[in-house]
């Protein structure tokens, strides 16, 4: 089969960069293993929310103190800000409407009730402007009965120190009342599964009843999971503002937002194929010419350019054995080296090297193999070497910034 | 019933102060806890001290091998011998805690076959049932094993669970009347001339000095001894070795798989519930370092690199952990120069050795001999006591092993026990009964891996002494299995904020664990435990927001929280605290 690009990796990376190149005409592949990052997030894209510990105000204005290896300032700032405005009507047009000012990052509520840096976020959950005061003084904490991946108390902790009382209490559905009874259903897709069926007017009208007293409600995120209209009709119907919090994974608005992007990503004509995982590929004069896949054997998947963007440790873009750290796929030459004792710190949240290890690139995210770039691959994502996410909270950002212009570079090269 | 004598001790538990023991036995590993049994079953009023958590030392940190003492038969007939007896009483006292998987000692082409004879006569001397079995035949009965192997011998081995195990012992002596005090730390004694007449205690908690009085201390406190030893002003020779372990994360073999050679590094793979762990090492370590330690790269190497040769399989498994523990050897009295080491159990009455009048201390040994250490202790506590009791330790089984109560035969019958359920109870024995499951959410699944249910949960923080998630994780087995607490911790950790009611304390409990939990990955982290790895960074600092709260994150309140909670039946009843 053949391709203008094959994209390896299905999460929000390999979508960005899918859906930038079919809306301009071009035939495109994904191969997906399986599940993106996306199902896990906390609901806000994050571009640049810390950096030396500190809590970053304007994103793009600190893209210029990052290290010269660092994907974002590879990319630059006036470029962050092209994409950026690129990456909002992207969303838009496969139906989803972010909130947030680009140019300041603001907060948002984590689901123990902790403050953290957001960007731009889902129309699930809240932000706002200052990590000390809240945008109101009373709020009902209001959980789904019988579920134990929400933590109302923690939440209210987290209000009570900001001066905001709450009110904890449930509500219940017969559908949930039905999934109760098997002790490993309740969890946040499922849950979002039942909800799409169950009558909204009653959940609103226990909602209501329920925050009375309060100005706004609080409620675990499990609506939405195919759309956001359940999410739209129950705020219609609610007597105050209704606002989500993230749930320990999977997070529904995260998994939502994965599944309209596929979507949008195949009504545009892309292949995707899911579950399926690229092997190897076949090299030819420096260039690489197809791969193979899991499910295709022998049949390669034959491209001019493709994207590499599958993604760090845990989506399996990047392994690691006892005595190296790897590209599984294509073998593309990656960052740290040393011995293993090397890649981690013994303090859990202290900022891990194996973090910012990934795939090496010159300033044109092409990769290299054997020191050597090749010039139709784009590396992308999560894969990239030098941006630690966690301890940054840069994840999206990089992805967003690097796979944008991946697309921008394929579709300019032709 | 059993519920109310549980919670009874629980209250008796706080109220100990001015009052007059006739034992406190200071330890909260096997062999304190199986002391407390011993010595409240006689009739002892009995104090048992932790410094920090039950089994928080050696006790929880080896192979959980329920040795047929085949293992020492050649080097050390005497503990062989003790270990055969301990074992057969511990598979009628401790079933639940207890798998009879049996055991192979298996000679690989690299070994000298010649050992076999010397190992099975020693087995035979010590009256331990051997059968020399066809290599092949081995192979069909443990797949698990290295197919080259040139020689295999079965022996009655089998896997113990030492949390369960000290656990039940705990109980047993509350039962009997014994008081509990964990995390308090004894820091020195209280003396009346040459006699020990209490013990001087500090809270891990808040500081808090008090103050315990007994007629007798037993000091049991594993290499620790030594230190406590020092307290009371008598010098108790003891050497560290350290033993390092890896925990696989599935259980590649069902019977325990020895190297039938001379004792060395990595020879025993153990299979315990869902996994199987090869250990181990020995290396001598400085004292000062039996608080702070952890697992080289190099131990990591030479455990793999002996492990895949016992079993081929372990080459390709995902290993979850790796974890050390340190055995207390002590110097034998006799010898001068306190080179020789005395392999067996050591019980020094301080009296008649050193001229401290109400102090024993009880050390040596093995798990495997924890009852038998816990009866030298205490006959000799009775004899300063002038008691003059049986020891009954040996016959009456631990709560959880009885014979089936009429409650357990009536939840037997219920067709199809739930998984959850089955799992508490392979856990907790007949104590399972316990467990509330008249809410449909008590059956709600809080840990995946291991099967650990919102019931068992509240079961372990009500009655297992549970005051934080390493407690929780010791009594349940939370957090142990292949995620080793990626989302079982969030929700535990929420449960348990019901029973404690402080969130910013909940939280930084968390972090915590998540730190402890890294601490036996990352000597193991490639593979999937790395992508496991970055999963649970992903959540715990990414999604939820943790650090290790050292400032510069959003610190919650101490005081109460401005929350006003809605009655609702279904939330967990508050702990009893």
């Amino acid at each position: 089969m053949k391709f203008d690009t094959i994209i390896i990796g299905g999460g929000l990376a390999g979508l960005l960069a899918g859906i930038r190149l079919l809306e301009n005409g071009k035939k495109v592949a994904i191969v997906s293993a399986g599940q993106s990052a996306l199902h896990f997030c906390s609901g806000s894209f994050e571009l640049l929310g810390r950096l030396g510990g500190k809590f970053v105000e304007r994103p793009f204005e600190a893209i210029d103190s990052l290290p010269a290896a660092h994907p974002l300032k590879k990319m630059g700032r006036e470029r962050a800000e092209e994409y950026t405005r690129q990456f909002i009507d992207l969303m838009k047009r496969a139906g989803i409407e972010l909130h947030g000012d680009p140019e300041r990052n603001s907060w948002r509520l984590s689901p123990v009730g902790l403050i953290k840096p957001s960007w731009l976020t889902l129309p699930d959950h809240l932000t706002f402007t200052n990590p000390h005061t809240l945008p109101f003084g009373s709020a009902a904490i209001i959980n789904v009965y019988g579920y134990i991946d929400f933590y109302p108390q923690f939440i209210a902790a987290g209000l009570s120190k900001r001066g905001v009382k709450s009110v904890i209490s449930t509500y219940d559905t017969p559908g949930i009342a039905h999934l109760r009874k098997s002790s490993t259903e309740m969890r946040s897709s499922t849950i979002a599964r039942v909800l799409n069926d169950e009558d909204l007017e009653e959940i609103a009208d226990q909602l209501n009843e329920k925050s009375r007293d309060c100005e706004v409600i609080l409620t675990p995120a499990v609506f939405g999971l195919y759309s956001e209209e359940p999410l739209r009709q129950l705020r219609d119907l609610c007597d105050r503002p209704l606002w989500m919090v993230p749930t320990i994974p999977a997070n529904v608005p995260g998994v939502r937002t994965q599944l309209m992007l596929r979507e949008r990503f195949q009504r545009l004509g892309g292949e995707y194929l899911l579950g399926d995982t690229a092997l190897r590929g076949d090299f030819r004069n420096g260039r690489l010419k197809r791969i193979y896949t899991y499910n295709l054997g022998e049949m390669p998947l034959e491209a001019d350019t493709f994207v590499m963007a599958s993604g760090s440790f845990f989506s399996n873009g990047i392994r690691a054995n006892m005595e190296k750290i790897y590209e599984p796929v294509l073998g593309l030459d990656v960052s740290l080296h040393g011995g293993r004792t090397q890649w981690y710190d013994k303090d859990f949240y202290a900022p891990q090297p194996y973090e910012k290890c990934g795939v090496t690139t010159d300033d044109a995210l092409h990769p290299s193999l054997l020191g050597k770039p090749v010039e139709n691959i784009y590396a992308v994502g999560s894969l990239l070497a030098e941006a630690d996410s966690l301890s940054e909270m840069s994840g999206a950002g990089v992805t967003m910034v690097t796979s944008l212009h991946a697309a921008s570079e394929i579709l300019g090269n032709n | 019933m059993l519920v109310y004598r549980i919670n009874r001790r629980y209250i008796s538990m706080k109220d100990t102060t001015k009052k007059v023991y006739d034992v406190i036995v200071i330890g909260g590993g096997a062999t304190g806890a199986g002391t407390a049994r011993d010595c409240s079953m006689r009739g002892l009023k009995t104090l048992l001290v932790e410094r920090f958590d039950f089994t928080a030392g050696a006790t929880g940190r080896n192979h959980g091998l329920l040795h047929s003492g085949a293992r020492y038969a050649v080097t050390d007939p005497e503990s062989a011998a003790e270990c055969i007896k301990e074992n057969i009483i511990l598979k009628r006292i401790a079933r639940h805690c207890v798998e009879e998987t049996g055991g192979l000692f298996v000679t690989l082409p690299e070994d000298d076959l010649e050992y076999q004879a010397r190992f099975v006569e020693a087995c035979g001397n010590a009256g331990i049932h051997t059968d020399i079995l066809d290599p092949a035949e081995a192979v069909r009965m443990e797949p698990a094993v290295n197919k080259n192997i040139i020689g295999a011998v079965k022996v009655p081995d089998g896997s113990i669970d030492p949390f369960r195990l000290t656990v039940a012992n705990v109980i047993a002596a509350r039962e009997n009347g014994a008081d509990i005090i964990t995390y308090h730390e004894v820091i020195g004694f209280v003396k009346e001339g040459n006699r020990v007449t209490g013990v001087k205690l500090r809270s891990q908690k808040t500081g808090e000095i008090s103050y315990q009085y007994a007629r007798v201390v037993i000091s049991a406190c594993g290499i620790w001894g030594k230190h406590v030893g020092e307290l009371a002003g008598v010098t108790v020779n003891m050497y560290p070795a350290k033993g390092a372990l890896l925990i696989f994360g599935h259980r590649v073999n069902n019977m325990v798989i020895n190297r039938c050679r001379k004792p060395a590094d990595a020879d025993i793979l153990v299979p315990g519930d869902t996994i199987c762990l090869i250990g181990t090492t020995s290396t001598h370590i400085p004292y000062d370092q039996i608080d702070h330690m952890e697992v080289t790269p190099e131990e990591v190497d030479v455990l793999i690199r002996e492990g895949v040769k016992l079993s081929p399989a372990l080459a390709y498994t995902r290993i979850l952990r790796a974890y050390a523990g340190v055995r207390p050897l002590v110097a034998s009295d006799d010898d001068p120069t306190g080179r020789s080491i005395s392999r067996g159990i050591v019980c020094l009455d301080h009296a008649s050795r050193d001229g401290v009048e109400g102090f024993i201390t009880i050390t040596g040994g093995k798990l495997m001999t924890y009852r038998l250490m816990a009866q030298w202790a205490t006959d000799l506590a009775c004899k300063k006591l002038g008691v003059d009791r049986p020891c009954l330790t040996a016959e009456v089984p631990l709560p959880g092993s009885e014979a089936e109560t009429d409650v357990e035969k009536g939840r037997a019958n219920v067709i199809g026990l739930s998984t959850e359920q089955k799992a508490a109870e392979g856990r907790h024995g007949t104590l399972s009964a316990l467990i509330p499951n008249e809410k449909e959410y008590d059956d709600a699944l809080v840990c995946e891996c291991e099967q650990v249910s919102v019931g068992e949960v509240k079961y372990a923080i009500n009655n297992l002494h549970v005051h934080n998630m390493i407690n929780l994780r010791r009594r349940t087995r939370v957090g142990m299995g292949t995620c080793q607490g990626e989302l079982c911790a969030c929700r535990a950790a929420g449960l348990l904020n019901r029973a404690e009611n402080c969130a910013s304390r909940s939280l930084h409990d968390l972090a915590n664990f998540m730190n402890e939990r890294w601490k036996g990955m990352y000597p193991v982290a490639w593979g999937d435990t790395m992508v496991e790895t970055q999963f649970t960074s992903w959540l715990y600092e990414g999604v939820l927001g943790l650090d290790s709260g050292d400032g510069h994150h959003e610190e919650l309140p101490l005081g109460p929280v401005n929350a006003m909670e809605e009655a609702d039946e279904e939330e967990p009843q508050p702990a009893q605290f």
